[in-house]
């Protein structure tokens, strides 16, 4: 079973941001931001659905795991372990070899995180010519019987296509199929269905959850979208500006207001009100101000 | 406030040629709140395009405000409705200030300068008078949909178009948004059509809801149906369950 133990704490240095935030505070500026401060969770055997705003740090939580965080970021951690050696201290060359291999991050959008100038057959071949070392006619049989695994029809047609003359949801199946080829140890998935129709949503997130089962993998899952991850996910940490306020098992023993806020703005038509509840930041600050 | 008969889209000729919305009619009392809910690809944004006018590869009939438009419209007609798009990283002019987005439509319409109407129309949606001033890069995806909403009133029309305006949003913004759009209908006696794929939205600020699959519609729902979870047709059982996972 794989196992990661993850304390970060990630700054942003100032120099590179001053052009672009002028108008706002330069407090901001002046001191760096954390952008996640003492994050700790451990991925084994449960499956980890992280959720919070946009701007809540939970997608640099991924990257910075995966470091590829630029190289302005900063990264810290007491403990950052990947099959009990510290990820920090690998050199690039080493980090390379793991990425895609044993550790692998699922991107939001197929029609940004795919190669636009290559066929579809072609990148998942090449997953598995760089982590397995096939050659090229093992690889495409290796990377049509993927597709198939996610249940792509008309695997030959399809391995011929560009990513933009196949659907969103095709996409991400492909994305999947290229991430989960090297039967990673370790899969990130940053909103992996935000970018999809309601409808193929459930399909999408069944086959992650059939791969990931099937490689014996931790899966990460990295959403704004409680409702979705509280059905995926064992454990729920909450992050809120760069940390986590709670991490919860299920829905129903949320506590922090934060949490109740977000599960409370989601429209439900079986209990239909007239308006929405929003977030009560106020309480939300006051509450994080309490000891 | 809105009719539509008989509404046929097709793109292409020849062997391309896509029927793409397929004789579609429905009406919309003014005040009423009609949502189209489908999969990518069924036509619902066709038909949002067609009400709005930018696309005119319509035939049937559309009336609007108890007028029949033609494909070409006059500026009056244009007046009448206006459409929120889905993206508000794409529907902003990105190297212009909020105040140029803004007072560009009275200008276009020849009703004068417009940056008089800036402001108001940015208190109006709930934003700070100071943002006239910045770039959309400067907003967040929220804010921006939130002027968005605001350049769809500058002409103040009787009808909004919303094409999956908070798709592109977080939850909690998405509460907002859906918020401020409940507040313009009452204060404004606004009519909307809102598309989108998300059932559990349509179902909050709707008081119908037509389910469309491959440019047909297959169903009609209603905000009880949704309470008590009587939804009989196969398809928008489907739906609706997908949007409680």
């Amino acid at each position: 079973m794989p196992s990661v133990t993850c304390w970060i704490r990630a700054m942003s240095a100032p120099d590179q941001t001053i052009l672009s935030v002028s108008k706002l505070s330069s407090a901001v500026c002046a001191k760096p931001v954390l952008a996640v401060r003492d994050v700790s969770f451990e991925l084994g055997a449960e499956r980890l659905g992280i959720v919070g705003e946009s701007g809540s740090g939970k997608s640099t939580v991924g990257r910075a795991i995966m470091r590829l965080l630029p190289n302005s970021a900063r990264v810290e951690a007491e403990r950052l372990d990947f099959e009990g050696a510290p990820l920090l201290d690998l050199n690039e060359g080493r980090m390379r070899k793991l990425r895609g291999h044993k550790m692998a991050l699922i991107m939001q959008d197929p029609r940004y995180s795919l190669n636009p100038v290559l066929s579809v057959g072609k990148q998942v071949a090449e997953a598995a010519k760089l982590h397995l070392g096939s050659g090229k006619r093992e690889a495409y049989a290796a990377a049509a019987a993927m597709l198939e695994r996610v249940r792509i029809a008309d695997v030959e047609r399809t391995m011929r296509l560009y990513p933009h003359q196949i659907s969103g949801g095709m996409g991400q199946r492909v994305m999947i199929a290229m991430m989960l080829l090297a039967k990673p140890a370790v899969v990130i998935a940053d909103e992996p269905t935000s970018a999809l129709d309601v409808s193929v949503r459930g399909d999408v997130l069944k086959l992650l959850d059939e791969l990931v089962t099937e490689n014996n993998s931790g899966p990460v899952l990295i959403s704004h979208d409680i409702r979705m991850v509280a059905a995926f996910c064992q454990r729920i940490p909450v992050m809120y500006k760069g940390h986590v306020v709670e991490s919860l098992t299920r829905l129903e023993d949320a506590s922090h207001p934060y949490t109740k806020g977000l599960i409370a703005a989601m429209p439900d038509p079986r209990h239909p009100a007239k308006r929405l509840q929003v977030l009560d930041r106020k309480a939300i600050d006051a509450a994080e101000a309490r000891p | 406030m809105i009719e539509v008969e008989n509404l046929e889209v097709a793109f292409g000729k020849g062997d391309d040629r896509k029927q793409v919305v397929k004789s579609v009619s429905f009406k919309v009392a003014k005040g009423e709140t009609l949502g189209i809910v489908g999969e990518s690809g069924c036509g619902k944004s066709t038909v949002l395009r067609s009400l709005a006018g930018l696309d005119r590869h319509w035939t049937g009939r559309i009336a609007l405000a108890g007028q029949d438009v033609a494909k070409e419209r006059t500026k009056q007609q244009f007046e009448l409705a206006q459409m929120v798009f889905q993206d508000p990283y794409g529907s902003i002019h990105p190297r212009h200030r909020i105040e140029r987005v803004l007072a560009e439509l009275l200008r276009a319409m020849q009703r004068g300068e417009g940056w008089d109407r800036v402001v108001p129309a940015l208190e109006r949606v709930g934003l700070p008078a100071a943002f006239a001033e910045r770039f959309p890069h400067e907003l967040s995806g929220g804010q921006r949909q939130r002027v968005a909403i605001a350049r769809a009133l500058m002409l103040a029309p009787q009808i909004l178009l919303l094409d999956e305006p908070t798709s592109a949003l977080d939850v909690s913004v998405q509460a907002e948004v859906l918020n401020l759009l409940s507040d313009l209908r009452e204060e404004q006696q606004l009519t909307y059509v809102l598309v989108s794929h998300d059932l559990s939205v349509i179902a909050h600020m709707c008081d119908r809801v037509l389910v469309m699959k491959e440019g047909v519609f297959v169903d009609e729902l209603t905000p009880e149906a949704f309470r008590g979870g009587e939804i009989t047709q196969a398809y928008s059982k489907t739906l609706f369950e997908a949007s409680f996972l």
